[in-house]
């Protein structure tokens, strides 16, 4: 018995003008998946994530979450269904501590205050914030930003979670931290959708691993397979190089 | 932050005190100008922590917080002249009205941010101004003078003292204090500062930014209106220029940023440093000393914002943001 995807996208088309930024995108991700989505800078990746998550409105085609029609609804209720998600450039609440950003996460399913810090310290100690959890969000460092912001997505007890280059920047052991983390929330059930251009953390996590080029989808497939795609590989590095494998 | 975390015995025991102090100052101060002082002081520390919930936590700035204050004050007036509703059910009515406008100004600017919301605010009080300016029911131009009744409680009247004003206002300005301090330690304070960091990153921790910053305008304004009905209460005349005017609103804002915005007490530390100094300037210089007051305001803004742009507040609670 094969169940549903929880996640199917079918057919999105995204515009700006003259610019088609996302071209009939389909791909489907199954309970328990890590889809891992690259391609070169504005190939439209961020583009697809906003379209799902409810940030834009796509021209053309559908967004379905466990079966249901999510193309509409705005991003306020898609979190609340249990999608949450992370940004390029990220986002704490600046003049509250690590605690607090986790419990302004936590307070979607828990509105009693004691509830939603108990759950929050809960995210902390999982994320391994915990020794930070009374400092101030702008006093901890890039890598710490991005696991806070991970972490406040958590706290919203998503099925499915969305991460936008969580792990560009980093060092490596920073790096060997985050994909820690990341499958750690997988284990815990939590499917995730990850744009990356870092190809080491990519390969590592993905199940599968979607190619998108000018914004269309050119690929998808292992990760294995995907590094020796002839397509990918004149997306990334030309035509010249391509001409050489 | 301070205000989300239990408070130490020592800030206790300073409220308390200074509270007995507050409550004390009607039996030995007895002069009419040192009472109608701190009821200015309260009255605007009142609305400095009014705006300070839309302003401080939510993140809108609002400059239009007279419209709020002027419906309060004509609406419980009105009600009182033309049907004899006791002025207390009159405080809730325009409390009432004040929310109904908020919301119908709040859902199409549910979108503006920071300045944009700002000059919306604007152009809103300026419209209920001229509005009443013109408005033959209300008195227009001429406004409204209230019946002298016999002083009681329950006529909210009272001409042989000030001091149960004083005692009337303190109460209203220790509600909204309580308001305050509830809705910023609640969810709805986590939400109204997520909100003001960014809609964006509200709406993907499952916030409606919408719904969230319209429930800030509304108490905001259903405070700054029980204001309203008290100050129409307490000179027994309004019309546009005293109570509709774009100076009150700025009035309101330099109270709560000198204080300290997005803080609990910041905006009644504000009030008891800018409303003497208006309040004094005006008496001691007469007609001549018009505008004074706005030159020291000018200076203190200039170099709050330079030096502490958590205002007065921040600098006593230095000590305290460090320790965390």
């Amino acid at each position: 018995m094969s169940a549903a995807p929880l996640l199917e996208v079918q057919g999105i088309t995204k515009r700006f003008g003259g610019l088609l930024a996302n071209d009939k995108i389909s791909f489907t991700v199954n309970q328990g998946e890590i889809v891992g989505i690259i391609g070169p800078n504005g190939s439209g990746k961020s583009t697809l994530f906003n379209c799902i998550t409810g940030f834009y409105r796509p021209e053309g085609g559908r967004v379905l979450y466990q079966g249901r029609d999510i193309t509409r609804l705005t991003a306020d209720r898609i979190c609340k269904l249990g999608i949450a998600r992370t940004f390029q450039i990220v986002q704490v609440i600046s003049d509250m501590t690590v605690l607090e950003n986790v419990m302004t996460g936590a307070f979607l399913r828990s509105p009693s205050k004691d509830v939603a810090r108990t759950k929050a310290e809960e995210v902390l100690r999982f994320t391994g914030l915990w020794q930070k959890r009374n400092m101030v969000a702008t006093a901890i460092t890039i890598p710490d930003k991005k696991r806070l912001e991970v972490a406040m997505a958590l706290a919203t007890e998503p099925k499915l979670l969305m991460l936008d280059e969580a792990m560009a920047g980093l060092t490596p052991f920073e790096l060997k931290e985050m994909l820690t983390l990341v499958r750690k929330v997988r284990e815990n059930g939590i499917s995730l959708v990850i744009v990356e251009h870092v190809m080491e953390a990519v390969m590592a996590l993905s199940d599968r691993v979607i190619g998108i080029n000018s914004g269309r989808k050119i690929v998808e497939d292992v990760p294995e397979k995907i590094v020796v795609n002839p397509e990918v590989i004149r997306a990334y590095l030309g035509e010249r190089y391509h001409a050489r494998t | 932050m301070v205000s989300v975390r239990t408070l130490t015995r020592r800030q206790i025991s300073l409220f308390a005190l200074v509270l007995a102090l507050l409550l004390l100052y009607p039996l030995f101060v007895k002069g009419s100008f040192p009472m109608h002082v701190m009821i200015m002081v309260f009255l605007f520390a009142m609305m400095g922590v009014a705006w300070n919930i839309m302003g401080g936590y939510a993140g809108m700035f609002s400059f239009g917080q007279a419209a709020f204050f002027g419906i309060g004050a004509y609406t419980s007036s009105y009600l009182l002249m033309t049907y004899h509703l006791s002025p207390w059910l009159g405080l809730l009515a325009g409390g009432a009205f004040a929310s109904l406008a908020a919301a119908a100004i709040g859902i199409p600017c549910s979108n503006l941010r920071g300045h944009y919301f700002a000059i919306a605010s604007i152009a809103f009080a300026e419209i209920v101004r001229i509005h009443f300016n013109n408005w033959k029911l209300v008195g227009a131009a001429e406004g409204l003078t209230l019946p002298i009744l016999d002083q009681s409680l329950k006529n909210f009247e009272f001409h042989s003292s000030k001091a149960p004003y004083y005692y009337i206002l303190l109460g209203f300005l220790i509600l909204s204090l309580l308001v305050c301090s509830w809705v910023s330690t609640s969810r709805m304070g986590f939400y109204f500062r997520a909100i003001k960091e960014s809609h964006d990153l509200a709406k993907v921790v499952g916030i409606n930014f919408v719904r969230y910053r319209l429930a800030a305008i509304m108490i905001s304004a259903f405070l700054t209106a029980m204001a309203g009905t008290f100050y129409a209460q307490y000179i027994l005349y309004l019309d546009p220029e005293s109570v509709l005017i774009l100076p009150i609103s700025v009035q309101v804002v330099l109270v709560a940023m000198l204080g300290g915005s997005g803080s609990i007490m910041g905006p009644v530390i504000g009030a008891a440093i800018l409303l003497p100094i208006s309040e004094g300037t005006r008496v001691w210089l007469g007609p001549k000393g018009t505008g004074i007051d706005m030159i020291v305001y000018g200076t203190l803004i200039m170099l709050i914002s330079a030096y502490r742009p958590q205002g007065v507040w921040g600098l006593l609670s230095r000590t305290d943001r460090r320790k965390a």
